[in-house]
């Protein structure tokens, strides 16, 4: 039981990680019908940004550690979303009508350009957050000792969920993210500016997954420049588990697929732990093609 | 005149499919455009509303130049279109729909004043202001893509085969009501294969021909000519 609940704790911390990833590939794909593969690498800068924000700036002495976390996330996440909007400009936009494999391509491009990028900046070996900057506490929770930082990173992770949920469903700007994605031209004779909604997606999908990359590098403290391919790939099955395309997929993709991998690697063997998403990833591809919560996608990958 | 089209010429890639359109409509006015499937008829509206670009020619609503502008700047000059298909945001309540059709509006008290319009124009969709647009009927979705064009309280409002796939005593309400929206001062370009009530409903009307226009008269006397009767109205009655 407290091995269960040591898991759930940590699949559901993880999975949280995996859902804002996962909303960026999901959201990118609900309006231009594109698999941002270098979404994953948009996540790596992020974690890497983090880091030398952590280093430099020495925000969690000078404002304390919750304050000084939340100033530096909010910040890598600004900057994660400026990369974003140009990698759309740059490498999306002028594909807009060109057949789809050029977009593609133009994506693996800028994944392998994201990712030899960051080697040449940071280097090639793993980089390591410093932990005495971070809070390292433990809290007990039905005899089971909990690290803080789990608790604060799954909380993050559900209050970014919320206030994207809340933006999409309530909000004026949401609503036409919600409408482009469902028919363009029809956006457009209600005035809205496809553009504009693309670019928002290209600001918040990587704004959401620059903040996970950091969340990995403060959970796991260590972090490389190749992070973003296994990351990117998982958070790919948790938005294809939750129906690729819908927001709130994603976030049930993410939390479902953390507290699976963590269950699996427990009780079935943690050298599984990898292979275990990759199956999911098959097994829906199989006989949920839709996803859990999709409805008609998939089938123009 | 309120729109003014001229020497429109519209290609997709290398096929042409309008060969210098003219047309033009004035302010109050209902026209008509008729045409065989294929004649162009949707494209000169996706063209005018900005989601086609022209290959040359102008557009010109109150004399500012149309094909010089996006899409949505089209919207906020005051040209709405009800699409073919009625394309409504499916996953999307009937609500949501709605307050779209106002999404480049300001004014709060206008756009209220539009949405009791509407609800009052077409009651059954103020009782399915809730559901999801997918799961409205077909004569629900209809009603919904035209209260959706509406909402952008539109100088002129393009229909697009509003009565596709309609049982006929639908499309009689239907007509009535463009009929109703024009006397609230909309002005109206309407697309149709049902030529007849078209025509009847209409002003003036123009006949369109492999992307040119081959006719344009007033609506009644298109009505009685031969040539419109043989080909559109089903040889004389
Ligand atoms: N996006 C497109 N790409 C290429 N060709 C197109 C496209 N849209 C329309 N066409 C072609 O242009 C011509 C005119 O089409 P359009 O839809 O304007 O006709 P229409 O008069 O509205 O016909 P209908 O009565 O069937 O709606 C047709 O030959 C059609 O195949
Ligand atoms: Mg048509």
């Amino acid at each position: 039981m407290q091995l269960f609940l040591e898991q759930l704790t940590n699949g559901l911390a993880v999975g949280g990680i995996y859902a804002l990833i996962a909303l960026g590939y999901t959201m990118v794909y609900g309006v231009l019908k594109l698999i941002n593969f270098a979404h994953g690498d948009l996540f790596t800068i992020g974690a890497f940004f983090g880091l030398t924000l952590l280093l430099s700036l020495g925000l969690t002495s000078h404002i304390g550690p919750v304050a000084g976390i939340i100033v530096l996330v909010l910040m890598v996440m600004g900057l994660v979303a400026l990369i974003g909007a140009l990698l759309e400009r740059v490498a999306y936009r002028p594909l807009r009508t060109s057949p789809r494999l050029s977009a593609v391509v133009s994506a693996l491009g800028a994944s392998i350009f994201f990712q030899n990028a960051i080697m040449l900046i940071y280097g090639a070996r793993f980089r390591v957050y410093p932990h005495d900057l971070l809070p390292t506490t433990t809290v007990s929770f039905l005899g089971v000792s909990i690290p803080v930082m789990r608790i604060v990173l799954f909380g993050a992770s559900l209050v970014m969920m919320a206030g994207l949920y809340y933006f999409v469903q309530r909000t004026k700007t949401g609503t036409a993210i919600r409408a482009a994605a469902i028919d363009q031209g029809a956006a457009k004779l209600m005035g809205i500016d496809v553009n504009r909604v693309i670019m928002y997606v290209f600001l918040i999908g990587p704004a959401l997954g620059g903040a996970a990359g950091v969340m990995v590098g403060m959970y796991y403290g260590q972090i490389n420049f190749t992070m973003g391919w296994v990351y990117g790939l998982k958070a790919f099955t948790a938005a294809i588990l939750g129906g690729i395309g819908n927001i709130p997929g994603a976030m049930l993709g993410g939390l479902l697929l953390g507290v699976i991998e963590a269950m699996g690697a427990t009780y079935i063997s943690l050298a599984w732990k990898d292979a275990i998403s990759f199956m999911v990833l098959i097994l829906i591809l199989i006989f949920r093609p839709t996803g859990l919560l999709g409805e008609r996608v998939a089938d123009k990958v | 005149m309120l729109l003014r089209i001229e020497n429109l010429e519209v290609k997709y890639g290398n096929v042409q499919v309008l060969h210098g359109l003219n047309l033009a409509v004035k302010r109050g006015e209902i026209v008509t455009i008729l045409g065989a499937n294929g004649a162009g008829k949707s494209t000169t509206l996706m063209t005018i509303s900005g989601l086609v670009k022209p290959f040359s020619g102008g557009i010109f609503l109150e004399d500012k130049p149309l094909h010089k502008l996006e899409a949505h700047q089209i919207v906020k000059l005051g040209l709405a279109q009800v699409p073919e298909g009625r394309r409504v945001f499916g996953t999307l309540s009937v609500h949501e729909n709605l307050r779209l059709g106002a999404f480049t509006a300001t004014d709060l008290a206008l756009i209220q004043k539009n949405l009791d319009w509407v609800y009052e124009m077409f009651p059954i969709l103020r009782k399915r202001r809730s559901q999801l647009a997918g799961t409205l009927s077909g004569g629900e979705q209809q009603m919904l893509a035209i209260g959706r064009g509406l909402m952008a309280s539109p100088k002129i409002l393009l229909l697009d085969e509003p009565s596709l796939g309609l049982a006929p005593i639908l499309v009689k309400s239907i007509f009535a009501t463009v009929r109703e929206i024009n006397k609230s001062g909309v002005t109206i370009v309407l697309v149709e294969q049902n030529a007849r009530l078209a025509l009847k409903l209409a002003d003036r009307g123009y006949v369109l021909e492999l992307g040119k226009i081959v006719l344009e008269d007033e609506a009644k006397a298109l009505l009685t000519n031969q040539e419109v009767q043989n080909a559109y109205l089903g040889g004389a009655r």
